[in-house]
């Protein structure tokens, strides 16, 4: 046992641990973080898209010396079917601003410069340590942890539990449950080795800019699925997300699907060429509002993707990460001025400062939107982007048809595929959802 | 007891890869790692710290990154971290190592305590010369013990070791006075798993940091490229082997899986099987 106690523990060293442990520390308080990793970002393989505003909260100069690989100037999204894209570009030189609003980054990376921060605002970080269980007192109030190092156990006020979406941590103290097969998605990824020049010329940008396109389509096989590829400085992220419950239905091989996806003849140029240096795969919480689980107690709160926060519409998950670890690190500190025990009654604070953030709200705007999606998954996942395209190719395909009969072809297919009602349904559900 | 082990941050050959056309090591991306043998090194001393009492110092030369590598053998168990860095020791050869690293092990035992035993790695897994060891064994005129696998019997009072040193043919079983330079073999113990109280230490103590001015190094022209006579003339990917391995089943009886195995051996070597046979005639 450590005869030393602190101000609070941190579990997990992703973007919500170090948001939560950099918050406090930078605030005075004495800050152990303990990461399983043999180092930050050694198990995070998220794609990914980096939010500047939420970042610029807890280190306004982070561009100075981040790891940021390109600011995006041009996202995509695309319908697919087997072998045609119906997209949707948006560019706009307004993204080359002074600082930039979204970068791609590698986490590997990016979590390593964040984790130095940390250590630099002194926060004290132990890493190749894991928690193994929380010590509670027998009111259930969390004291401590225990870790798989001898003589491993600490105490502190309050622990924050930043474990990850498949943390065990919590689940086991009963804290909440584990998330459900069809709340989370499994994603898989690879990283495409390009030179800079090869992926500026091949996307169109130049200099640090930088594309993101998004797809569904029948690539998903009709599961409840994305597809996404982000350009990195001199890499491409490409992969795929379903979610859990899918798979285990349709039996299909994440790994198998990704290749086809890769295959695609929208896709192959784009990676042509490019080297494969890694292979990832990772859970992310899809569930939404409705899954969020109780989020503070006694001695406890819990942030980031163990607390189910990422908005699955928009594909927002780091920022919803770094702002509630920072929100729950301001709380923490205030309670500590107040010179108030971190109870359940005191750490309420924490919910209170998310209700009042974006995050709650946002997540509360779309909390029909994840069962809408599953439950019409085969609709709007593999249906959908194939009229589309026959749609699109129908409409501009000149082979000496009426367009009055084209029109009449292209609104036929739609009907005869989902009748009517069901069109009308799903729009005006997709319109509630949306609201 | 003052025992003083030598490491190296070395990148992780695992994940290390030549580049096709120049033929140079590509390290750009590759995690580094404490030098494999080095960590049975470390080990050996621990344990002999913890049966004898005393300290153990890990000491490197490197650029700043190789904290890593010292904080990491803090963790395990290690009571002091001494990295030697400097800009004067970009480039050094094996000679030039092995300089800078005895000047520092001397200025070690002024400060902290003269060691009874200096310990390496039997080599570097990016070097693989083993010959920095030795190196500071002569310039320190140490004893050297190499290729140990075991040390058998420590008698600090009598100022004698022993240990089982493997080599050809064997083991050699030696007995020899300190203070020793020892070079560990590999797979001679398990690195231990730092406690809980280590790694908080480790997490904040402060490294001890020498340039080659601290470490009392005076001629800097024995140092870094200046100070290595060793030349690389030509750096090649060997090209792979065209042949592969067969493999023969192995039959119900010994000697009928032998019989298949003379069988195809002959079968590539028709000139083995004739000498072999009049070999067997003229005899």
């Amino acid at each position: 046992m450590i005869e030393e106690k602190f101000d609070a523990i941190v579990v997990g060293a992703g973007m919500a641990g170090n948001a939560a442990a950099y918050t406090m520390a930078s605030r005075g308080l004495k800050v152990l973080q303990l990461e399983r990793g043999e180092y930050p970002g050694s198990k995070n393989v998220q794609g990914a898209i980096m939010y500047a505003s939420m970042l610029e909260k807890i280190i306004p100069d982070f561009r100075e010396d981040a790891p940021l690989e390109r600011h995006l100037v041009e996202q995509r999204f695309w319908m697919m079917d087997d072998k045609s894209h119906t997209g949707m570009h948006y560019r706009s030189e307004d993204f080359n601003e002074d600082k930039p609003n979204r970068y791609t980054i590698v986490r590997a990376q990016f979590d390593k410069w964040f984790s130095r921060k940390c250590r630099d605002m002194g926060v004290t970080l132990l890493t190749e340590t894991t928690v193994t269980e929380l010590i509670q007192n027998d009111q259930g109030k969390v004291l401590g942890v225990k870790t798989d190092r001898k003589g491993g156990a600490v105490f502190a006020d309050v622990v924050v539990l930043a474990e990850g979406i498949n943390g065990l941590l919590g689940p086991r103290s009963g804290l909440r449950t584990s998330p459900k097969p069809e709340t989370v998605a499994l994603a898989v990824k690879e990283m495409h080795f390009l030179p800079a020049e090869t992926i500026e010329s091949r996307f169109n940008v130049k200099g640090d800019e930088g594309v993101v396109i998004e797809m569904v389509g029948t690539f998903s096989k009709g599961m409840t699925g994305l597809g996404f590829l982000y350009t990195n400085k001199e890499s491409i992220s490409v992969g795929l997300g379903c979610l859990v419950s899918d798979f285990a239905e349709t039996r299909e091989s994440p790994y198998a699907m990704l290749e086809g996806f890769k295959n695609h003849p929208s896709i192959a140029p784009l990676l042509e060429g490019s080297e494969c240096k890694e292979y990832a795969a990772h859970l992310i919480p899809e569930g939404g509002y409705k899954e969020i689980p109780q989020l503070f107690g006694d001695g406890w709160v819990v942030v980031g993707d163990a607390a189910h926060f990422n908005n699955a519409i928009h594909r927002e998950g780091s920022n919803l990460a770094m702002t509630s670890g920072r929100l729950a690190g301001e709380a923490i500190h205030r309670i500590k001025a107040a010179r108030d025990p971190m109870t359940k009654e005191h750490l309420k604070l924490y919910k209170q400062l998310l209700d009042d953030s974006f995050l709650m709200k946002d997540l509360k705007k779309y909390k029909d939107m994840p069962g809408l999606l599953h439950t019409n998954s085969s609709n709007f996942f593999l249906s959908y982007p194939q009229l589309v395209s026959q749609a699109a190719q129908n409409f501009l395909r000149v082979d000496g048809t009426s367009k009055l009969e084209k029109e009449k072809r292209t609104s036929r297919a739609f009907i005869e595929k989902r009748s009517r009602i069901g069109l009308i349904s799903d729009a005006v559900r997709l319109a509630f959802a949306w609201r | 007891m003052h025992i003083v082990v030598c490491i190296k941050q070395v990148p992780d050959s695992a994940q290390i890869r030549v580049h096709p056309v120049t033929n140079t090591i590509m390290r750009q991306g590759v995690p580094t790692i404490i030098n494999p043998y080095d960590l049975f090194a470390l080990e050996e001393a621990l344990r002999l710290r913890d049966k004898h009492g005393g300290e153990v110092t890990v000491l490197t030369m490197g650029p700043p990154m190789a904290e890593d590598s010292l904080r990491k053998a803090l963790t395990f168990g290690a009571d002091r971290a001494v990295l030697l860095t400097d800009r004067f020791f970009a480039g050094s050869d094996t000679l030039a190592t092995s300089y800078a690293l005895a000047a520092a092990i001397e200025k070690i035992g002024e400060v902290y305590g003269k060691p009874e035993i200096v310990f390496t790695g039997k080599q570097t897994i990016d070097g693989d010369t083993a010959q920095v060891g030795p190196g500071i064994a002569k310039r320190q005129s140490l004893l050297q013990l190499t290729y140990v696998s075991k040390i058998a019997e420590l008698d600090l009072d009598g100022g004698k070791i022993t240990v089982e040193r493997r080599s050809e043919g064997g083991v050699q079983v030696l007995e020899t006075k300190l203070p020793v330079l020892i070079t560990m073999l590999e797979g001679t113990n398990d690195m231990r798993r730092g406690s809980m109280a280590d790694a908080l230490r480790a997490a904040r103590s402060d490294l001890v940091i020498w340039s080659a001015k601290d470490a009392g190094i005076e001629d800097i022209l024995k140092c870094g490229l200046r100070g290595s006579p060793t030349v690389v003339k030509r750096v090649f990917a060997p090209a792979a082997r065209a042949e592969k391995a067969e493999q023969i089943e192995i039959r119900p009886a010994a000697i009928d899986t032998a019989d298949a195995l003379i069988e195809t051996i002959f079968g590539t070597l028709p000139a083995l099987e004739t000498e072999l046979v009049e070999l067997h005639q003229t005899l």
